[in-house]
């Protein structure tokens, strides 16, 4: 069918049936919200230590993450999802959950190698490291890998999608709650 | 030069500042008496013969209990002589006396002190801007201490694995 100003609608012969030209795509809401919101994650790069340079290697030519929609932020505001990649300090821990917390919802967070997963090196005589980056803000993906090369990033990646294409998007549940406790204000909100 | 010369230049110029001399290692020190630390350290750096120029690095060292002392060792080297020495202060472990502070005659000095003081608690005197450099400035203990003990939270979040 064809369409232009002139000749709106001409042409339209409803009685042709099906010939894979409509201008009509029948879906539901949630798989087009879904499908819309997986399709492009933004990630704020949250470069910590040498996972940050796979992170980065990701994004680059080679690996080239653009291809899936995905393109560093370098602002909260503007991302969907938080990359942690690297060692999680206690003096970092204030900023990352800040950070978070900037992020407009709906958010995500992937843990990028086993430092943020676990402390990784650090689980037993690192007095500064938080063991996990789930100590302060939900995560949704562990990639684990020390650090994961880029196919393993991209594999989280999209994990991530997956988890995001079968959401429910109008049975939400309670807003998600932050599990741990940075600044004493937050502690029984 | 070689270390011994310099060592004999020192010792030349401040009689008493040279408490213990190890010339046999492969990084031959002295380690000087506390209170001429910065008079010899201007000598260093001031003296056409020394011309100690660089001081590569500061480190805090705990010696233990049994010892009962914390040391401080600078790594000098004089770019322009190609010739390098090794100086060691020494304080007391549990109240620590101040150590004079050489951030004036280097200027590197100034971080590598707070790093000490950070993380081992030596103090430096006359510093212009002593306070933690790595850690959390609510941080409580000196984590490089021998006899450190982790605690159990910080700011509410679990420090244990």
């Amino acid at each position: 069918m064809k369409r232009n100003e002139e000749t709106s609608w001409e042409g339209y012969d409803p009685a042709a049936g099906k010939t894979g030209q409509s201008n009509i795509i029948i879906t539901r809401v949630e798989d087009l919200l879904n499908w819309a919101r997986l399709s492009s994650l933004w990630p704020m790069g949250f470069g910590l230590a040498c996972c940050a340079i796979e992170m980065m290697a990701s994004n680059a030519s080679h690996y080239d993450l653009d291809r899936m929609g995905v393109f560093p932020r370098p602002s909260p505001r503007q991302s969907d999802v938080m990359i942690v990649a690297g060692t999680v300090t206690f003096k970092m821990a204030d900023r990352i959950k800040r950070l978070y917390e900037q992020m407009p919802e709906p958010r995500y967070v992937i843990s990028m190698g086993s430092c943020s997963n676990c402390g990784g090196p650090y689980w037993e005589h690192g007095y500064h490291v938080v063991k996990g980056v789930d100590r302060i803000i939900p995560v949704d993906v562990y990639v684990p890998g020390c650090p994961p090369r880029p196919e393993a990033l991209i594999g989280g990646i999209l994990k991530l999608q997956e988890k995001i294409r079968g959401e429910k998007y109008f049975q939400s549940e309670k807003p998600q709650e932050i599990p741990s406790k940075v600044h004493g204000s937050s502690k029984n909100s | 030069m070689e270390v011994a010369k310099i060592v004999e230049l020192i010792s030349d110029k401040f009689p008493t500042a040279i408490l213990e001399q190890e010339m046999e290692v492969k990084q031959p020190f002295i380690v000087l008496e506390v209170g001429l630390l910065p008079e010899i350290a201007e000598f260093c750096l001031k003296d056409e013969r020394l011309y100690f120029d660089f001081l590569h690095c500061i480190s805090g060292v705990d010696l233990g209990e049994a010892k009962g002392q914390l040391e401080v060792v600078y790594h000098l080297s004089s770019l322009i002589h190609e010739h390098q020495l090794v100086c060691k202060v020494r304080t007391d472990r549990a109240v620590p006396e101040p150590i004079p502070s050489v951030s004036a005659v280097w200027k590197s000095a100034n971080w590598h002190e707070r790093e000490a003081y950070d993380l081992l608690g030596i103090p430096f005197a006359d510093h212009p801007d002593l306070r933690r450099i790595l850690l959390p400035d609510d941080w409580e203990g000196n984590p490089l201490r021998k006899d450190y003990v982790e605690a159990e939270e910080y700011r509410d979040i679990k420090i244990k694995y």
